[in-house]
């Protein structure tokens, strides 16, 4: 007994930085509902083909929402206007292709850089003012971007929307197929890609000093978190992801609305990531996955009146606590409670039921 | 007498036929997809259009030259990339062998890589910017194009006796390009454009406008609106006193929407529009039109909207009886080409070249009738061909 804490404290008397990267390092293993999650969505390219386009959709509006998770749910910034930097990619990707240059990927990268560089700009209004001013003043960019598209009609075809370009094959090798299997492929890839990115981040010290800087940012500061610099560059990398799935928007459908830019965009993902939750990446991902597939089913059923039954779904949910859903599990029989506690608590290189 | 080699001709015939038939057999029934808004601001759009197109089934049957013709309808809530999703998996997993709907321009240009890679052609029933059917050949329209309507009016105002006139349209594509074809027409003629008002899409008060328009003194205001707001401001020209400074309000049809027209009440009286289809139009076809419109929905009565849903429908019929229920994209948009019906809004064709629709525009003046308020037609320009399009041809 004695023995083990006098080695516990020598370890953490010789090196707390050592035992603070392990801390770091055990936050960003991976879990056994994320590699449940990948698996799935790549089995899905086989198992439902037919539904590749809804899946597409589903990867994307995932895109956009964990981008917005990054500012809201990290750094605590709400934002009414993310849609503008989702319509910017979606407008730059369709211009690209149809100017320049058809591949994919270039224009996928083209679309980010442009909506980064916009939400560089942009992060500076953020700075100022409370939740409310910051509301009004994102709400404000994706309006006038919004009526910029609609009255530059000789760049983005006004209210027509801009068509007439084809996107080429994804590195000169894949074709788009009308099942939308490539499309969801890529997408799928794109996700994952931006998601690995976006987890070493946010559970590098970076990350952690994004969540301080949310729960508090004078205290944030006094510790020595430069919180408006962090601010910036979080920012900026949430446009870019929203450049990114408006620009995969843009690619699977080859057409641009001015749609892209309309307030239910921003409004939707807000939506999104109140259903899957804020602050943990993952939120994005399962409200995309539960609002598509939802509002997917209700509008074929009913066609005219979906919209009020997604309104009550979503009046139960707030009415029975989100913290309660994702506690689904806690409202199972003991046994099982225990299978599912073994299998989430499972990481990589760790035995299976051990302890106990 | 049967010889061998004709014995043998034969039975190779039958039995190319027979293979030919094989998934002709597969496939009794023929799909027809139908993407609208039926949520959202266009919701009105959608549904009309879709009631046009049952009461056209309700009419004449679920069957043509030996196909069940089985609808499927569904809301895009006017996003194009949900109409572009749709229209995919609607081909794809549903199999459909025609396109139908569109509310609006972006929803109908969004499908144009679909119908084009899947070689199916979409009827487009709404949507009416004069570009769309340029985007693909596999597009067919059954509603009408701006300029279409828009030309007629100018010509009418010229002829009888309006010098100087001011336009005021709504600031998107449908609403410049009537600003446009109207504006050709009457100055052509030897009208005068005292001014040209645009008035944001959003959220429109037309208060601040209608001063301006009133400071000009002109003899007519034309004027072009998406249906819905018309009666907002029919209220405020009448509010403003346009109408007893003797300024005529001309418009395409669209303001006087036949759906809520009644509800706009005593100030639309007197409006001079232009437009495809009156509710009144008076023929034995309408009458029927009308009558079983209204028995099937509740009272609704049919506007500008259904009429492109009602024919759009018979158009994809008429095709179907032409290739003997051939189903395939290539031969139905072939048959479609160069079709001729009476309408209930009168006579109207499929222009074999453009794929768009040929038909009369008639000039109407809202008028009560039996305490209720219509479009009564007094003047018709006859086969109205879309005139973007016969201009480029140079006809």
């Amino acid at each position: 007994m004695t023995a083990v804490s006098e080695s516990q404290e020598a370890v953490s008397a010789a090196a707390p930085e050592h035992l603070a990267a392990a801390q770091l390092r055990r936050r960003s293993a991976w879990r056994a509902y994320e590699l449940v999650l990948w698996l799935v969505a790549v089995a899905l390219i086989f198992l439902l083909p037919s539904k590749a386009l809804l899946l597409t959709e589903i990867a994307i509006v995932a895109l956009f929402a964990v981008s917005l998770d990054l500012i809201l749910g990290y750094a605590g910034i709400v934002s009414l206007g993310h849609g503008a930097f989702f319509g910017l990619g979606a407008y730059v990707a369709g211009l690209f292709a149809r100017h320049y240059f058809t591949e994919p990927v270039t224009g996928l990268l083209v679309a980010g850089l442009a909506s980064g560089i916009f939400g560089f700009a942009a992060s500076f209004l953020v700075l100022r003012g409370s939740d409310l001013t910051r509301l009004m003043t994102t709400l404000g960019i994706a309006l006038m971007l919004a009526e910029l598209a609609n009255q530059m009609a000789w760049l983005t075809g006004g209210a027509d929307g801009l068509g007439g370009f084809t996107i080429g094959p994804i590195l000169g090798l894949f074709e788009f197929d009308l099942w939308g299997r490539t499309g969801y492929i890529y997408s799928l890839a794109v996700l994952f890609l931006a998601m690995l990115i976006a987890r070493r981040l946010v559970h590098a010290p970076f990350g952690l000093s994004l969540k301080a800087i949310k729960a508090n940012r004078v205290r944030a500061a006094m510790v020595g978190v430069p919180a408006n610099s962090r601010i910036v560059v979080i920012y900026t990398i949430a446009a870019v992801y929203a450049g990114f799935a408006g620009a995969l928007l843009t690619q699977t459908t080859s057409f641009v609305s001015p749609d892209v830019l309309a307030f239910h965009r921003s409004a939707d993902v807000l939506l999104v990531l109140v259903i899957g939750g804020v602050g943990y990446l993952y939120g994005g991902i399962i409200g995309a996955i539960v609002f598509t597939l939802l509002r997917d089913w209700l509008s074929v059923i009913t066609p005219q009146y979906w919209m009020f039954w997604i309104g009550l779904v979503l009046v139960v949910i707030v009415l029975i606590g989100r913290e309660n859903l994702a506690r689904w599990h806690t409202f199972l029989p003991a046994p099982v409670q225990r299978v599912f506690k073994r299998a989430a608590s499972w990481r990589p290189g760790v035995k299976l039921g051990g302890g106990g | 007498m049967i010889t061998r080699r004709s014995f043998v001709a034969a039975s190779a015939g039958l039995a190319m036929s027979a293979l030919a038939a094989i998934p002709g057999h597969a496939q009794e029934t023929v799909k027809v997809g139908l993407i609208l808004p039926m949520t959202g601001p266009f919701a009105s759009t959608g549904r009309q259009v879709e009631a046009g197109v049952r009461t056209y089934m309700a009419m004449h049957g679920d069957t043509v030259a030996g196909k069940k013709i089985e609808l499927v309808v569904r809301d895009d809530a006017s996003t194009a990339d949900q109409t572009r999703r749709i229209a995919q998996e609607l081909v794809v997993n549903e199999g459909v062998n025609v396109l139908g709907g569109f509310g609006l321009t972006p929803l109908a240009l969004a499908v144009a890589p679909v119908i084009n890679q899947a070689k199916i052609p979409a009827v487009v029933m709404a949507a009416a910017t004069s570009s769309i059917t340029e985007q693909s050949d596999y597009y067919v329209r059954s509603s009408f194009t701006l300029p279409q309507a828009s030309v007629p009016v100018g010509t009418w105002a010229a002829e009888n006796g309006l010098k100087r006139v001011v336009t005021l349209v709504s600031d998107y594509g449908p609403g410049i390009d009537a600003e446009t074809w109207f504006t050709k027409e009457f100055t052509a003629k030897g009208g005068e454009i005292v001014e040209a008002v645009r008035v944001p899409l959003q959220n429109p008060d037309f208060a601040p406008y209608l001063q301006r328009v009133r400071d000009a003194d002109p003899d007519a205001i034309f004027v072009f609106l998406p249906s819905g707001v018309g009666s907002l401001f029919m209220k405020q020209f009448a509010d403003r006193g346009l109408a007893e400074a003797g300024i005529k309000l001309i418009a395409t049809g669209d303001v006087t929407d036949d759906d809520l027209l009644n509800d706009m009440g005593q100030p639309a009286l007197g409006a001079i529009t232009g437009h495809h289809y009156s509710a009144a139009h008076d023929s034995p076809e309408n009458k029927a039109y009308v009558e079983a419109f209204k028995s099937a929905h509740n009272g609704m009565r049919p506007n500008f909207m259904s009429v492109g849903g009602y024919d759009g429908m018979h158009l994809i019929y008429a095709a179907l009886e032409k290739t003997g229920g051939d189903a395939t994209g290539e031969a139905l948009i072939e048959a479609m080409k160069g079709l001729s019906w009476t309408s209930p809004r009168g006579p109207i064709t499929i222009d074999p070249q453009t794929r768009d629709i040929v038909q009369n525009i008639y000039m109407r003046e809202v008028k009560e009738a039996d305490g209720e308020l219509y479009n009564v037609e007094f003047a018709t320009y006859e086969a109205v061909k879309d005139p973007a399009k016969a201009e480029a041809s140079g006809q």
